[in-house]
């Protein structure tokens, strides 16, 4: 037990870790079988029985109906707090007159080529860290330091330095999604269990063979986790240039919306981040699911 | 061998060294006319004017105790609901799924609404750093208490534990390394979040406001200088952290089984 947390909180240590879904880390770690058997069934069942299903709404409606009371009987300004019949028709509005689309696709456009780039250096970081000591001792500390600032701790100095245009945004999108990517990458390669290395050895693998055959299959999982992160990452970052340094994308939407006490319009934008957030995630879980997949047999 | 050059421990200062000596001598030897390169010993000038003068102080004074209160608020509220959540089946299906999908929405995002409702000042600020700290210390309390071994609670019924005991001697212990993963991840967030509401929010005083202030007058050595204490400050949040959690587990000791 207590060896599948290091795991985690190393990868998580790095202050700007802010993928909110932490636990996702345990799920590859699991050491106990009783544990894995809880996960297992878990991964078995993917929709819970529908009364269970039922349940989660009498909450949410509530709180959609005493929110609409309010704003009925204007116990709130709607300054403050719009009524959900405007924030839905907002939201159809900005949908219909494709506002909401051109800012959602400058924004996907960003997130994407700044996790590209991220992506591409963490992994080659991160392999590199993992598969070279000399590497390591050169490097690790250095990068250490720099995962120590947070995205926004850099953010000043890089307007200072590019600006605020696209780059600003790519720069820093890409450094959010590096960070959890090389260490993550690092850590899963350094933990590959040395039984594994032992059988390759056995068998005279090259390192070649090694490497295909045996560390990256072996490392796969958390590496792919540190994907998971970073894109999570990637996307809040992104939400918090646009808020700050933006005159496009749902950030500035949301920015311009409280400039103008349109609350409305916040909320709706405030929506589609979270969808995006979710939908971006869920395609990570479900590739997940298909890229390891092997891994399940095998229990 | 040339790797043995140079002995392993002084390795990992041989980047840092070589790009403080190329930044130095860019300065040194002019390699580029811009303002915004600054001498080293600048930097330095400005980190010892700002510790002298006491600015510093002030600023991660105001910033720090922003960061610690929402951070409190956020953990004590993330700890009760996330064992209520874990507890209780009822409260998962109930509440879990409005809580999952609030989770989603980047954490920013909540700022500008923060500010609507509770203005620019320390309120917003702190309402939006409780809510950084509570989405992770609820995930994991939630984690781990669901991730006690049946086991452990089939012997506390065997013991006829009352519920107190059972919590105290079962529930939280067994939980605890996963709830300290979610203080810890929380303080992290908090720190990051006391950065970005200081940015967005720009009102009063703090390290965030020193670096927005460097880079709206393009002072680079005050920027660089703020980079610096960003970073000092989440490492040692974050030593702080690994610390308590180190000895508040202690007892647990260390697994010595190899995978």
């Amino acid at each position: 037990m207590s060896r599948d947390l290091i795991i985690p909180l190393d990868g998580v240590s790095a202050p700007h870790d802010f993928g909110l879904d932490t636990h996702r880390d345990e799920r590859t770690t699991d050491a106990s079988p009783a544990r894995r058997a809880w996960r297992l069934s878990l991964a078995e069942q993917p929709w819970p029985p529908l009364h269970d299903l039922l349940l989660g709404w009498p909450l949410p409606l509530a709180v959609l109906a005493l929110w609409a009371l309010a704003a009925h009987c204007e116990w709130i300004a709607p300054q403050v707090l719009p009524s959900p019949e405007a924030v839905a028709l907002t939201f159809k509005e900005s949908l219909l007159s494709g506002e909401l689309w051109a800012n959602l696709q400058i924004s996907l456009v960003r997130v994407f080529a700044g996790f590209a780039v991220g992506l591409v250096g963490g992994l080659a970081l991160g392999v590199a860290l993992g598969l070279s000591p000399t590497a390591r001792d050169y490097v690790y500390p250095l990068f250490k330091a720099f995962a120590q600032v947070p995205v926004l701790g850099w953010l000043p100095l890089l307007m200072l330095l590019v600006g605020i245009d696209e780059a600003l945004k790519i720069i820093l999108i890409s450094k959010a999604a590096l960070v959890p990517i090389a260490l993550n990458t690092y850590k899963g390669i350094q933990n590959v269990p040395t039984r594994l290395i032992e059988v390759g050895r056995v068998l005279r693998f090259t390192r070649w063979q090694m490497l295909t055959r045996v560390v990256f299959p072996a490392a796969l999982a958390p590496i792919w986790n540190g994907i998971r992160y970073g894109l999570t990452h990637a996307w809040l970052t992104l939400v918090v240039v646009e808020l700050l340094a933006s005159s496009e994308g749902l950030g500035f939407m949301i920015v311009y919306g409280r400039q103008l006490f349109q609350l409305d319009v916040v909320l709706a934008a405030v929506a589609v981040v979270g969808a995006v957030g979710y939908v971006l995630d869920k395609g990570l879980a479900a590739i997940e699911t298909r890229l390891l997949g092997w891994r399940k047999e095998a229990f | 061998m040339r790797a043995d050059i140079v002995p392993r421990p002084l390795r990992g200062f041989v980047i840092p060294a070589l790009l403080v000596a190329l930044w130095w001598a860019a300065v040194r030897f002019g390699w580029s006319t811009s303002p915004l390169l600054v001498a080293p010993g600048k930097v330095w000038q400005t980190g010892v004017d700002q510790v002298a003068s006491g600015k510093v102080f002030a600023a991660l004074g105001a910033s720090l105790w922003r960061d610690l209160a929402g951070f409190a608020i956020g953990a004590s509220a993330g700890l009760l609901f996330g064992a209520l959540l874990g507890a209780s089946r009822l409260a998962e299906r109930f509440i879990g799924p409005s809580f999952h999908t609030l989770k989603q929405i980047s954490l920013f995002a909540w700022i500008p609404l923060l500010s609507v409702w509770f203005g620019l000042g320390d309120a917003a600020k702190v309402a939006f750093l409780s809510l950084a700290a509570f989405f992770p210390v609820v995930l994991n309390t939630f984690e781990g208490i669901r991730s006690v071994p049946p086991d452990l609670l089939e012997v506390a019924r065997v013991l006829r534990f009352t519920p107190a005991q059972r919590w105290r001697k079962v529930i939280l212990p067994s939980a605890a390394p996963a709830i300290f993963a979610g203080i810890h991840l929380g303080l992290i967030y908090a720190w990051l979040a006391t950065l970005g509401a200081e940015y967005l929010l720009v009102s009063g005083q703090g390290i965030g406001n020193l670096m927005i202030d460097g880079r709206e007058h393009f002072w680079m050595d005050m920027v660089l200088f703020g980079v610096f204490v960003v970073g000092l400050v989440g490492f040692t949040l974050n030593w702080i952290a690994s610390r308590i959690e180190a000895r508040a587990l202690a007892w647990r000791g260390r697994s010595v089984a190899q995978f």
